[in-house]
């Protein structure tokens, strides 16, 4: 049995705050700054962490509060902001982000955004509450989704046209790498559908070596397309706690469209694993009717081929998860189809559906096995893991405090990457996004035992 | 540039020599949508109490300001590892309404008793303030039953700049020392401030002055202890680096104990040895100091010269910009990049006061562009215009530089590599000269289109 020790302290976050998933989204609109409502500390903080991740400028602006703005509120501040980002960025929209400073001051930002029409000349505004005390930065992150979907697809532009002959589906997935997002993107067009990926921040946080400078870099989902999704065909939106909790009566991006516009949303986990996958591609043929390429059953087959030559080196192999409930859930999904017994599943989230997608992803025999944890810490996932001895963890590189001193590979995905390069350029899902996952798992646990070994055979 | 533009409230902050003629507009809070480079107040406290090993560092609200600060500097301890851990009291929405007062309380308790801290340090985040938090209260309650120092940082973001921060921090080193009393002197010694153990900056400046027959009391706050720092009163001289941080902690103590302090940086051979040498002339009744030192120069330098004269070679008449957090870093690095025949086209800091800027443009050569409290668009702006090779700064800078095909030496808080003292020039010197002449710069647009020019 494990010990249980419940710590009032959060010690080694397994999450950070809400603004910042948000900041990330906007990151992922074209011409857009995202703008923080709150302290200067709050925006410099968040370049840095998503900086170390990306290798990119990531500008996050600020309202910067002073003791004044605090007593008087931060409605001057913000409007001084706003003007001075659309003078030296000329974006197309300003993404604006509370943080818990503002919230707890009571600033009504989306009084004052009204009385500036929701627009600085021909800059959108577009504001999302995100106080830094309540959830996690994933909920930041839907959150900021939503709320563009919402602002540019209004209830008053309810119309009943949609063009019949073309179809054009609406991609939310979540917050993913920009490898990943690359490819979706193939995948559409290999299929020859269009697909408005919301948010898509591939291009802007991975962009060539420059010639000028850019104040905004290029690429992101435009706002054009981002108002045209009233009019798409269909919906798809990655998360399988963002589907069980939107049927608790959240609204997500999804639900949005569908309620307002009655475009429906299919929901399923991130693709990562098989079985995922193929759900993945039979969903895309049921929306659109197309068939999935050679291409992709191809490599489904090398796969699965790969899955049987390495069966032996990960079957009843256990690992601990950790990192966003989503991500977990479907990483733990690929670990129990390939055999591996993911021992802990653990998150700095609190959706409260964590148990029940695990359920609904894994076998019978392998859920039985495994510990869930919310809200967890990296203090008291170390304490858990001690006990669990498992082979190898898995999560983003927050872990490698855990993963050395029980001594065991850490295979990073997810985010943040802070000790390696090439974070960005982790391919997770899809066929050949779980082809890398599977070799570079097996390739720790080979190095691991090669390194422990006595004789250090050169040779499988 | 002309895609790049400066807003109008900005332009006095940005100086160029021999171009202009006002006063550099500087010490001013930064302006809103502008996109400091700047922290906030709790990030100056942060920095300076950071490397005190043996103490428990606990952040007071929501997630977000623990988990961002969590290992994020190379500060080293040859002991106790307590400040790579980031503690919160992780404040939800109901302890923001009913407040979190308990909630710290429970949490110091138990983490006191888990980890043994030496001291804690309760920092306070911007809505600790708001919500109505006497974290005063707690923290003596604490300290009752704990029986060790617990002492909250007033570090509320929003209260000021990254300066006030560091004055939160220097008080609460202060209450440190005061609460132990004046303590015995210690013959030849002093204390170190201002000096962090960047990938063990400190323990070769340590070693410089054992050498010298300097006994060194304390360091504030490398690889620090609590113990050393109550023991501070007893030092002869306060020697100050990172004056910006922890000035206001040496000017207490010449208030109260009369310990006398000078200011100094050990970047740079001529900065760390007019550092040595300023320390061994504040003893110099002792003669064996000065001669001690003048031997541990000339050794040290001998050692180096002849490396850096060969990388001199390939680096003469290269353009550096530096951007860094205190103006007097800046100083260090202007005399040490001329030392390898660079010259400096750009050089500002977050924080430097009027009298920096003075000193700045005194050291500059004509046309350098000063800055004060810059952005990442006036940042790009003029390491273009001026066409830079190398630029020098901090995580936020570097993907500026990189962006533009320039080379980038990494001088701040999270760098693991030691740049301070003799070696560190060393290391200083290796570094610039192999970004700057990296090959890979053939292959970037910007100097693609240079090379065919």
């Amino acid at each position: 049995m494990i010990q249980k020790h419940n710590y009032t302290a959060t010690q080694n976050a397994c999450k950070t705050c809400t603004p910042l998933g948000a900041a990330l989204a906007f990151n992922g609109i074209e011409k857009t700054v995202p703008l923080l409502h709150g302290s200067q500390g709050c925006s410099t903080y968040m370049r840095r962490y998503l900086i170390s991740h990306f290798k990119e400028p990531i500008d996050i602006a600020s309202s910067n509060f002073s003791e004044e703005t605090a007593v008087f509120g931060g409605a001057a501040n913000l409007k001084l902001a706003i003007e001075n980002i659309s003078k030296q960025y000329k974006p197309s929209m300003i993404g604006i982000a509370s943080t818990c400073l503002s919230e707890t001051i009571g600033d009504d930002v989306p009084m004052i955004l009204n009385e500036m029409g929701s627009y600085a000349g021909s800059t959108a505004l577009v504001y999302v509450s995100t106080p830094s005390y309540t959830g996690t930065h994933i909920d930041g992150f839907h959150h900021a989704v939503r709320a563009i979907v919402d602002r540019f697809n209004p209830v008053s532009k309810k119309a009943g046209y949609r063009p019949k002959h073309k179809q054009i589906i609406n991609l939310f997935p979540g917050m993913l790498s920009n490898e990943d997002i690359r490819h979706l993107k193939e995948i559409f067009n290999d299929i020859k559908i269009e697909a408005i990926i919301l948010p898509d921040y591939s291009e802007r946080l991975e962009g060539p070596s420059w010639l000028e400078y850019q104040a905004i870099q290029e690429g992101g989902t435009p706002l054009r397309k981002i108002k045209k999704m009233r009019l798409s065909t269909k919906s798809l939106e990655f998360g399988s706690i963002l589907g069980l909790s939107v049927k608790k009566g959240t609204e997500s991006a999804g639900s949005l469209l569908e309620k307002r516009f009655g475009i429906r949303c299919v929901r399923m986990g991130i693709p990562i694993g098989v079985k995922a996958t193929d759900l993945f591609f039979k969903q895309i043929e049921k929306i659109t009717g197309k068939p999935t390429p050679e291409k992709y059953q191809k490599q489904k087959g090398r796969l699965i081929d790969s899955y049987v030559d390495g069966n032996k080196y990960i079957s009843q192999r256990k690992a601990v998860i950790y990192g966003e409930e989503d991500f977990v859930t479907s990483l733990a999904g690929f670990l129990g189809e390939i055999g591996i017994i993911p021992v802990l599943c653990a998150s700095g989230g609190k959706s409260g559906f964590f148990k029940q997608s695990l359920k609904d992803i894994l076998s019978k025999n392998i859920y039985k096995q495994i510990n869930v944890r919310e809200d967890m810490d990296f203090t008291q996932m170390e304490e858990h893991a001690k006990f669990l001895k498992p082979d190898f963890i898995i999560g983003n590189s927050k872990g490698y405090k855990m993963a050395r001193s029980l001594k065991v590979p850490l295979v990073r995905v997810g985010f943040p990457i802070h000790d390696r390069v090439g974070g960005t350029r982790i391919l997770h899902i899809g066929y050949q996004g779980t082809q890398r996952l599977f070799d570079t798992i097996i390739n720790a646990l080979l190095h691991s035992r090669q390194e422990s070994s006595k004789v250090g055979y050169s040779y499988m | 540039m002309k895609n790049i533009s400066v807003l109008k409230e900005r332009e006095k902050h940005i100086f160029q020599k021999g171009k202009d003629n006002f006063d550099i507009s500087c010490e001013k809070k930064s302006l809103a949508g502008a996109v400091s480079q700047r922290a906030c107040v709790f990030c100056g406290s942060r920095v300076v109490l950071y490397p005190i090993a043996d103490a428990l560092h606990i952040i007071h609200g929501p997630i977000g300001c623990a988990s961002y600060t969590w290992d994020i500097r190379g500060a080293l301890s040859s002991g106790p590892e307590l400040h790579r851990m980031s503690f919160s009291t992780d404040l939800s929405e109901t302890d923001v309404i009913f407040g979190g007062e308990m909630k710290l309380e429970k949490a110091l308790l138990e983490l006191i008793d888990k980890y043994s801290p030496k001291a804690a340090f309760v920092y306070g985040t911007c809505i600790v303030g708001l919500i109505g938090d006497d974290v005063e209260s707690v923290c003596r309650k604490v300290e009752k039953i704990t029986k060790i120092p617990v002492l909250p940082v007033h570090s509320e973001g929003f209260k000021g700049t990254k300066k006030d921060g560091y004055k939160a921090a220097c008080d609460v080193l202060f209450n440190l020392i005061n609460r132990n009393g004046i303590q015995k002197k210690v013959p030849q010694s002093i204390n170190i401030l201002g000096e962090f153990n960047i990938g063990g900056e400190t323990w070769m400046i340590k070693e410089y002055y054992k050498k010298m027959g300097i006994n060194v009391v304390s360091v504030m706050s490398g690889d620090g202890r609590v113990k050393d720092v109550t023991m501070a009163s007893s030092a002869c001289l306060n020697v100050v680096q990172c004056s910006g941080s922890v000035t206001h902690l040496a000017k207490k103590m010449e208030e109260e104990y009369g310990i006398p302090f000078i200011r100094v940086s050990y970047f740079g051979i001529e900065d760390t040895s007019d550092a040595l040498y300023r320390v061994a002339s504040f003893f110099k009744e002792n003669s064996e100091i000065l001669k001690r030192t003048e031997e541990l120069v000339r050794k040290e330098v001998k050692a180096i010269v002849p490396g850096l004269s060969q990388i001199k070679k390939d680096l003469t008449g290269k353009k550096a910009a530096i951007y860094v957090g205190g103006a007097f870093k800046a100083f260090s690095l202007i005399k040490a990049l001329k030392h390898l025949g660079m010259e400096v086209i750009l050089a500002g800091s977050q924080t430097g006061t009027t009298e920096d800027y003075k000193i700045l443009r005194g050291m500059c050569s004509k046309g350098t562009i000063i800055l004060d409290d810059a952005n990442p668009l006036e940042l790009a702006k003029y390491i273009m215009e001026k066409d830079a090779d190398l630029f020098i700064g901090g995580v936020k800078e570097r993907p500026i530089a990189y962006k533009l095909g320039i080379g980038f030496c990494d001088h701040n808080h999270e760098r693991k590599i030691p740049l301070a003292g003799f070696v560190g020039m060393q290391n200083f010197a290796i570094e610039v000269h192999q970004t700057v002449t990296s090959p890979i710069w053939d292959l970037v647009p910007r100097r693609l289109k240079k090379a065919k020019q």
